[in-house]
């Protein structure tokens, strides 16, 4: 106790002197004691102001919510007025209890009060009903998960005792088991691992199912004894609870003073589960709701859908003409009173105290009780209905098998309940590429290395067989063997890795996608592990030289420097595969049991974290001390003894000082001694460890296979790829790496930091000392347009640094092959440190760790510091290859009229060619590219693509206006204006993709992203993924749709009218924000295509017949109103009034709301443009809506006026008048739902007949239950002698008949005449579905008469064979439009000038290679504009350092490139004007100045015989 | 709990045909085809019913005559001039003397129309307590407020029957005389005004207070009647069974019009000789004018009508039918000539597939 107050008060002065500067943190920090201390304030009762202030902290500390799990909205007794509360949120209800009040007021009732209150009640009872429901589930789950058990520290009894989840308070300490779920978040004190570590699994959280590795706080993880929560006296400052899951910084102070950072690699987050670990312990930071789980938790999402707010606004529409009908009544009733008042009429009803009532008063009186009456105007049932059609379109979509994904048995989900209408109308697609589009299963597939291509042919072998195996599927079977056989001779050269799994071996041969699916369900729990992407076949080449290396290191390892004795390219080439290996973070699990620590302990415990560390590890004395692998501690006692006593309380100064002065002495001792090589192979050198040992891990390795658990797929593909290469990852803690060479055996690196992977450095890196050469190494792995930046710069002088330039040149030749090929390329490179430059960056390193406001950009900062001067090693592709069926499914969408853009952060090229691959670019149309390196650059490009694109359809004018008119009346106008001549597609980088954004340019540049086909956004950020979809949302008010998968698309899936996430590799950050989840691409087309029309057509049907009905129902009261003197009566009985729209009438929509076909699927399939209906808002514009009320009015004068005529002058009463009026209204609507409804069901009967007998049931037991119970009307008996009343059939069946009459004729004469898409594409259904046994019927009729398809599909037969002849007269006319934008002009480095030609050629041979292709013409009308001299080779973009062509817009198909390099902005950008306005003139008639390079009239030709 | 979601069973859905959304189903395509012989069939049916409908309509012969009174129509504006407001010289009469060239089949019903009178608007629709002519004792006393003003009357006593549609009651009287041949003596046709209220008004809806000591006096005793009535509710008719609440007369003017112009039954004809309906002769009505309708423009008439199976006379519906149904057909060769064509079109279609 004593100790503690001790600690306490020691701790005082910090936290005092700490305040001033704190006072601003105060809001955002929160401080977290244990629990087991006595409460401060008994503690030290006469502590002065800063206790106090403690105190109140302390006090803060008890708030803080405890661990019990609350999600329930309600209690018992506040459930009634807090949910009547919510509901009453929605106006709608406030309305209609509104009216329903209004009816208490005796001078306007219209019905009696309590009835009038009823539908209310009922709509707000069955909202609160499913609350509470939800609600008590909620309950039930809650107490489940606060009922589970944990091990938390008692202070009474001294140990770790079971308690419940909710007993867990802050500053509680924890002890959690392997597999044991996180109770709350914990802050990682003590862990059984020896490291200090300990593994998570977050697929809770993320749904990422690799392992997360977290470590002990700093200063915990040297404790040699077991963790004691009772000597915790630290206190931990931390940021209040927030939501970020990447995120977590405060920091710990010691009872001693000293402070440690803590960061998000501390925390073990609420949710997860603990792996790999047998028992850790911690300090509970935040619980409950305040952890970063249940602060993420944000629940289902709402949004309106725009079907709903156009609703919306029609409803504002009705809720005008019913102030509208009302006063016309007031009025009326006005005029009506002061005609009779005086004249002493016997149906004048005096005040209750005999004076007449004055026209005013009365007319006031009768507004108010007309908007009673006529309540019905406003349906409340609508919202209802409304909701229980989107739910069951909901779980009609989740139910579909056919968006089933049996590979990953997941369905689509709907995660949001009320936009599926929005489905059937999106206009925009912004899709991301990798992972969306692609698979992101990463499979390597090409590298170079120090300049030297690998191709890797036997590898694309491979994996084309593997792909037909794939086609070929299940039914080959019985041939399995035979494919085998065939597999094993194929690949004779296919040499194995030692130790491979033999099931995944065979099954990969016989290639059965079904075998490959079981295997892909057993091992799901692996991050990015199918076959395709482990076995590689290495190049030969390659592979003999890196057995080559191999062998020679281990044969010169034990001399001094062994590297040196390779040549440089074999250095590379080792270097090259080690930092494959060990660049990453890939954890190494065997897959049956946990992982296995290899236990062979170096004398370092962690990473270098200190400076102390650093002297202990550098510093010769250590060096020549020796160590030895047992002598840690007591090296690290030593070294706080020979240092210096004060170290402990060390300032940083201080610390500078002595790492400088032993730099100083160490410096000369490390040039003179070195390591010896004993000290080097106790360090760096295992296998030969001991022999007993050895042959074990062996045997272990041969039956257990390694598993890579990578954090993102191309570093397990790098991982499995260096493994085909015999340089196997063996294993990885945090502070070692080893791997595993044949020759060498194992390699073990120390691993002294990992620079993690972001998105603004576009590299990772690591920092290893290399067990060889004992050097410091830095690896680097990243984009090449980055690390090409980073490189050390060569002099051309010597002949090594001209060897370099070369090596580079043609790496960046390489990169560019890879990117026109669609690979994904990584740059490798490395670079030595010296021990000086690395304890200068260590130390702004550890400042950088330990800060705790800027950490994060401090350690930025710093990994930038580190990573230059790099030496290049080579490069890699990865290919990531397509989803099944995406290419058609981007036709499908893209002949459904949706505009697809594709938004990624990919380099351009790749972009570019898995935009061809996908078929999202066409090979016959142009492309423009938007490259600008400045404002104003980008600017004048736009107007510059804008002239173009405008003049481009100038000429084809026709199409182009006709394409604005078409309504669609027929298939022929509609289809032609897109589908004649291809716009031109969008490609632009995310550089100019920023300058276009601007305010200033962003109107221009969505006018030219409008007018083209589709759009390639590349390099793009998150952010700007974003920017794209806001802009085009708000500025064309479009529909927009956003479908990725990655966390950095998340930000646009939530900005887009619908956001779909792919729930596939990447975990499930983009499901978690998205609206829709979705396994594959591909189900995209049947979400949209199928179910979104679907939706929308049936709810825009169904809002509209809502509308049509109440307007309807509510006209015959209104009509009434004329002949009842508008004194606001009804003729229709209350209770009919009240539930005619509640009870009577709502069945049958309701089924036609939820089931109704307008076109059957696969004909909506078969015929995509049929989408568009939905874009133009066919079925519910606001013409439609007026078009209905027009209806509706005329068919309810209809309904009232024949029986008014009909019973005029007789003898009937009101309400057996109005009784008639209200079947007749009921039959009308049945028979309007009829015409409207498309595909009868024996549930639309059922629910028609069912809605009939309702009525007349209802009718007839409630006009005989009471006599005189329900006043003023008066019902007794009414219906019973209606029926026997013949008047009534004949005013029942003439009455619906003629009201729907006109609207029966004029839509099957419009149906015969005019039919829409949509009919038309109902009759082709019909036809092919009778004659669905005459399937050569069935293949025409696949084409409608006159439709574009069969226009589009024979152009494209005739495509290819129009295109020769016109090839050749088009070649004389082609004019080539080259300005001269030489290097020098742009100032660029004089290395471009060595590159340029090399990559041009490289460029036509990579075209060339590709005639096997389709013809591939690249018509792209590059428009580059190399703004400023820093401008990079590497990032000059593929057709454009060639001539790149301007396309002539009158040579229909034909198209060349054009290379329009401009010299420098503005200036250029006039040049290039100037051309394409004599283009346009001359149209292409007059050959320009300089001809066409050879090579590109012979590379065309041959790809244009290849074709044929 | 949002992480517990990634763990469930397999989640392959059913393959029903109802949540697959394959129900069979009946597609009709709406288009001249199909709805061609819709037309044509709903034509023919409507013109037949309309036929049918008009005939049956002509057959039924009605007498009216406005007796209303205004200047110059016969000697009820006599009467009708002699006292505006509501209380009438009570023993105005006028007459209304017709002949009918031959019999007037039966049976034959004898209306008085009211045209112009709201009977159904709001206020004095509601102007009623069912409960007190349900003869619910309390309600007697009490009469609803809805009544009000007729709810009490100026002494403090409760109205019965209270509101404005009791108070309204038409109270005009009618006599039919008949003479055979000129220069006969005029006979009184009997007039049957019995069960001229529905059955259920008359023995369910409308009951008249328990009798206190066998008098329906002494049960009204301690009301007021109405105050544009003469006589107390109890004093309607002689006969017990239709005198109190459950007077026909008053029964069938208690349900309230559906239109402003409405006619009520006051009797009809059925006994001894006249059963088989009015013989040809000479007739008089005699009128009782009492009730006051030219204040507000109403009009007073008074009707013999016959009806046929499909009730009173009235053209309207037959020739509704006649329209809609030749409406019907004109669509229909509409449609036929549209269909003809577009069949044209569409063989022409399916011989180039």
């Amino acid at each position: 106790m004593e100790r503690e107050l001790e600690a306490a008060e020691e701790f005082a002065p910090p936290g005092r002197r700490r305040r001033p500067g704190g006072r601003r943190w105060e809001g955002r920090m929160r401080t977290v004691r244990s629990s087991l201390l006595p409460p401060l304030g008994t503690e030290d009762p006469a502590a002065g102001g800063p206790k106090g202030e403690k105190l109140l902290m302390r006090g803060c500390t008890q708030h803080l919510a405890d661990n019990r799990l609350k999600t329930t909205k309600y209690t018992l007794l506040s459930f009634l007025p807090k949910n009547l509360f919510e509901q009453f949120h929605r106006l709608a209800n406030v309305y209609f209890v509104f009216i329903a009040l209004l009816n208490f007021v005796p001078a306007v009732n219209a019905f009696q009060p309590g009835l009038a209150l009823a539908p209310v009640l009922f709509i707000l009872a069955v909202t609160a009903i499913k609350d509470l429901w939800e609600d008590y589930s909620r309950h039930r789950s809650d107490h489940e998960i606060n009922h589970l058990g944990c091990l938390v520290f008692s202070r009474e009894e001294k140990k770790y005792v079971t308690r419940y989840w909710k007993e867990i308070r802050v500053g509680d300490f924890v002890r959690l088991h392997c597999n044991e779920i996180i109770p709350a978040d914990v802050l990682l004190l003590s862990s059984s691992d020896p490291d200090g570590l300990c593994h998570i699994e977050t697929a809770n959280l993320d749904g990422e199912t690799n392992l997360k590795r977290r470590q002990v706080v700093r200063g915990f993880s040297e404790l040699v004894s077991e963790f004691n929560p009772l000597t915790f006296t630290s206190v931990i400052e931390c940021e209040k609870p927030n939501n970020d899951l990447s995120r977590f910084r405060g920091c710990i102070i010691h009872s001693n003073g000293e402070k440690a950072g803590l960061h998000k690699e501390n925390l073990l987050l609420r949710g997860c589960t603990i792996r790999n670990t047998e028992a850790v312990a911690g300090i509970v930071i935040y619980a409950g709701h305040e952890t970063k789980a249940l602060l993420n938790n944000s629940g289902p999402r709402y949004k309106r859908s725009q079907l709903e707010r156009q609703m919306n606004c029609d409803v504002l529409w009705c809720v005008l003409l019913l102030v509208c009908m009302s006063l016309f009544s007031a009025v009326g009733h006005g005029l009506w009173v002061r005609r009779y008042q005086e004249k002493e009429a016997l149906f004048d009803v005096p005040e209750a105290d005999g004076s007449s009532l004055s026209p005013a008063t009365a007319a006031v009186y009768s507004f108010l009780t007309m908007i009673i009456v006529l309540q019905v105007l406003i349906p409340i049932s609508l919202y209802v209905s409304i909701e229980i059609v989107k739910v069951c379109q909901v779980y009609f979509i989740n139910q579909d098998i056919e968006l089933y994904d049996e590979e990953t048995d997941s369905q689509l989900q709907c995660r949001a309940l009320n936009i599926t209408e929005d489905l059937g109308q999106i206009q925009y697609i912004f899709s991301d590429k990798t992972g969306t589009l692609t698979e992101n299963k990463m499979v390597f597939r090409r590298c170079t290395v120090s300049g030297i291509e690998y191709s890797h042919d036997a590898n694309a072998q491979r994996l084309a067989r593997y792909q037909e195996a794939e086609e070929e599927e299940e039914e080959v079977m019985p041939k399995v063997g035979t494919v085998s056989q065939h597999g094993s001779t194929g690949s004779h050269q296919n040499i194995r890795v030692t130790h491979k799994n033999q099931s995944i071996k065979c099954h990969r041969r016989t290639g059965s996608l079904a075998e490959a699916k079981r295997v892909s369900m057993l091992s799901k729990h692996t991050a990015f592990s199918s076959p395709m992407e482990k076995d590689i076949t290495p190049d030969p080449k390659l592979l003999e030289k890196v057995s080559e290396c191999d062998r020679c290191l281990a044969f010169a390892r034990h001399q001094e420097h062994p590297l040196a004795h390779l040549s440089p390219e074999l250095s590379d080439v080792f270097d090259f595969f080690i930092a494959l290996t060990i660049c990453n973070t890939v954890v190494v699990t065997s897959p049956d049991q946990p992982r296995q620590k290899v236990r062979v302990r170096f004398e370092l415990k962690s990473p270098v974290k200190t400076i102390e560390d650093f002297l202990r590890r550098f510093t010769p004395s250590r060096l020549a001390s020796g160590c030895s692998s047992i002598g840690n501690l007591t090296a690290n006692k030593s070294s706080h003894k020979s240092g210096s006593s004060f170290l402990p309380s060390l300032s940083p100064d201080n610390m500078i000082l002595r790492l400088e002065e032993k730099l100083g002495q160490g410096a000369p001792a490390i040039a003179s001694n070195g390591y010896s090589s004993q000290a080097a192979q106790a360090e760096g050198w295992t296998p030969q460890c001991t022999p007993e040992k050895c042959p074990r891990k062996e045997a272990k390795q041969q039956d257990r296979e390694l598993r890579y658990e990578a954090e993102s797929p191309d570093e397990a593909a790098l991982v499995y790829a260096a493994r085909a290469y015999s340089c196997t990852l063996v294993d990885r803690l945090h502070d070692q790496v080893s791997v595993e060479l044949p020759h060498l055996g194992r390699l073990t690196f120390e691993l002294l930091h990992t620079l993690g992977f972001d998105s603004i450095r576009k590299r990772m890196s690591v920092v290893i000392r290399h067990p060889l050469t004992d050097e410091i190494n830095v690896y680097t792995k990243g984009a090449d347009s980055v690390v090409m930046d980073l490189l050390l710069p060569c002099s051309s002088d010597d002949a090594r640094g001209r060897h370099q330039k070369k090596i580079r040149s043609k790496t960046q030749n390489y990169l560019n092959l890879y990117a026109v090929e669609g690979l994904r390329t990584l740059c490798i490179a490395k670079r030595v440190l010296s021990k000086e430059e690395y304890a200068c960056w260590l130390q702004s390193h550890i400042e950088a760790e330990a800060s705790v406001e800027s950490r994060e950009e401090l350690l930025f900062q710093s990994a930038v510091r580190l990573e230059t001067n790099l030496h290049l090693l080579g490069a890699t592709g990865i290919e990531d290859r397509l989803q099944d069926g995406v290419p058609e499914t981007i036709a499908k969408l893209r002949q459904a009229g949706l505009q697809i853009w594709v938004l990624t952060g990919d380099k351009q090229e790749t972009a570019i060619n898995i935009a061809y691959a996908c078929k999202l670019l066409d090979h016959d149309e142009e492309v423009i590219t938007l490259n600008a390196e400045s404002q104003e650059a980008c600017a004048a490009l736009l107007d510059q693509c804008l002239h173009y694109v405008q003049s481009r359809n100038s000429q084809s004018t026709p199409e182009y206006t006709e394409s604005n008119v078409s309504v669609g009346f027929s298939f022929i106008p509609a289809s032609t204006s897109s589908d004649s001549s291809p716009s031109p597609s969008l490609v632009i980088d995310g550089r100019s993709l920023a300058y276009a954004l601007e305010k200033s340019l962003e109107d221009k540049f969505l006018f030219l992203a409008k007018q083209c086909r589709s759009v390639l956004c590349c390099r793009s950020t998150p952010l700007q993924k974003s920017m794209v979809v806001k802009l085009v949302r708000s500025k064309l008010k479009a529909m927009t749709l956003a479908i990725g998968d990655g966390a950095n698309d998340v930000s646009m899936i939530q900005v887009a009218d619908v956001g779909v996430g792919i729930s596939g590799q990447e975990g499930m950050q983009a499901v978690m924000a998205s609206d829709f989840a979705v396994p594959r691409f591909r189900y995209l087309e049947r979400l949209l295509i199928v179910h979104g029309h679907w939706c929308y057509s049936r709810l825009a049907n169904m809002v509209l017949y809502f509308f049509y009905k109440n307007t309807m129902f509510v006209g015959l009261l209104f009509w009434f109103q004329f002949y009842c003197g508008f004194s606001a009566s009804a003729m229709i009985d209350q209770w009919y009034l009240i539930f005619f729209n509640l009870l009577f009438s709502s069945l049958p929509q309701l089924v036609t709301g939820v089931l109704d076909k307008d076109i059957p699927a696969d004909m909506l399939l078969r015929e995509p443009q049929l989408y568009k209906s939905g874009q133009n808002m066919e079925e519910y514009r606001p013409q439609a809506f007026w078009l209905n009320m027009v209806d509706a009015a005329f068919q309810s004068l209809v309904c009232f006026f024949i029986p008014y005529l009909a019973y005029y002058d007789s003898d009937v009463d009101v309400f057996t008048w109005g009784t008639p009026v209200t079947a007749i209204a009921l039959f009308t609507f049945l028979l309007h739902l009829g015409i409207e409804t498309k595909t009868w069901t024996w549930l639309n009967w059922v629910a028609c007949g069912f809605s009939t007998f309702l009525f007349f049931s209802v009718a007839l037991i409630y006009n005989t239950s009471c006599a005189t119970c329900y006043p003023p009307s008066n019902p007794y008996w009414t219906m019973q002698t209606l029926l026997g009343d013949p008047l009534f059939y004949l005013t029942c069946l003439i009455a619906p008949v003629a009201a729907l009459m006109p609207r029966l004729f004029f839509k099957a004469l419009l149906g015969s005449l005019f039919p829409t898409q949509l009919q038309l594409g109902r009759q082709l259904a019909k036809k092919s579905s009778n004659k669905f046994h005459a399937p050569k019927e069935t293949s025409a009729q696949r084409q409608p008469p006159g439709d574009s398809a069969t226009e589009l599909s024979e152009k494209k037969t005739m495509g290819p064979f129009e295109s020769l002849p016109r090839d050749c007269a088009s070649q004389t006319s082609q004019l080539t439009q080259q300005l001269a934008c030489s290097p020098e002009a742009s100032g660029e480095p004089s290395a471009v000038d060595t590159n340029m030609p090399l990559r041009e050629n490289k460029l036509l041979e990579g075209l060339g290679t590709q005639a096997s292709g389709p013809l591939r013409p690249e018509e792209a009308v590059s428009v580059e504009c190399p703004g400023d001299s820093r401008r990079k080779p590497t990032s000059t973009t593929q057709p454009a350092p060639l001539s790149s062509l301007f396309h002539l817009p009158s040579i229909g198909s034909l198209n060349w490139i054009s290379s329009l390099s401009l010299a420098s902005g503005l200036g250029s950008v006039l040049q290039l004007s100037r051309s394409s306005l004599q283009m346009d003139k001359q149209d292409g008639e007059f050959l320009s100045s300089p001809p066409q390079p050879d090579q590109d009239l012979h590379s065309l030709q041959g790809q244009a015989t290849g074709y044929f | 709990m949002t992480w517990s979601v990634s763990a469930r069973g397999a989640h392959q859905p059913d393959n029903t045909a109802f949540t697959q959304q394959r129900l069979p189903a009946w597609q009709p395509l709406l288009s001249a085809g199909i709805t061609l012989p819709l037309f044509f069939c709903a034509g023919l049916a409507f013109i037949g019913l309309g036929l049918g409908l008009f005939y049956s309509s002509n057959g039924i012969k009605e007498l009216e005559y406005d007796y209303t009174g205004n200047p110059g129509t016969g000697n009820c504006s006599l009467c009708a001039t002699e006292g505006q407001g509501r209380s009438p010289p009570p023993n105005c009469s006028c007459a209304w003397h017709f002949s009918l060239p031959e019999l007037l089949p039966g049976p034959v019903y004898l209306y008085y129309e009211l045209s112009n009178f709201y009977q159904n608007n709001r206020r004095y629709g509601v102007s009623r307590d069912d409960a007190q002519l349900s003869g619910l004792a309390s309600a007697l006393r009490h009469p609803a407020n809805e009544c009000a003003p007729y709810q009490l009357s100026a002494t403090g006593l409760p109205i019965a029957p209270c509101g404005a549609i009791a108070n309204s009651l038409f109270n005009d009287s009618f006599t039919l005389w008949y003479q055979r041949r000129p220069g006969e003596r005029y006979v009184e046709v009997p007039l049957d005004r019995t069960a001229i209220a529905w059955w259920t008004d008359y023995h369910v809806k409308f009951r008249n207070p328990p009798l206190v000591n066998g008098s329906l006096k002494l049960a009204f005793s301690g009301t007021a009647p109405p105050p544009n009535w003469h006589r107390p509710v109890y004093e309607l008719s002689p006969d017990p069974n239709n005198t109190g609440f459950i007077n026909q007369d008053f029964v069938v003017w208690m349900r309230t019009a559906a239109l402003p112009t409405f006619r009520k039954l006051y009797a009809r004809i059925r006994q001894g000789n006249y059963s088989a309906g009015l013989p040809r002769g000479a007739y008089f009505v005699n009128i009782t004018y009492n009730y006051p309708v030219r204040a507000f423009g109403g009009h007073k008439l008074i009707i013999f009508s016959n009806i046929s199976w499909m009730g009173g006379k009235n053209p309207f519906l037959g020739i509704a039918y006649l329209v809609v149904g030749s409406l019907c057909i004109l669509m229909g060769f509409v449609m036929l000539v549209v269909y003809i064509r577009y069949q044209d079109q569409d063989d022409d279609d399916n011989d180039d597939e």
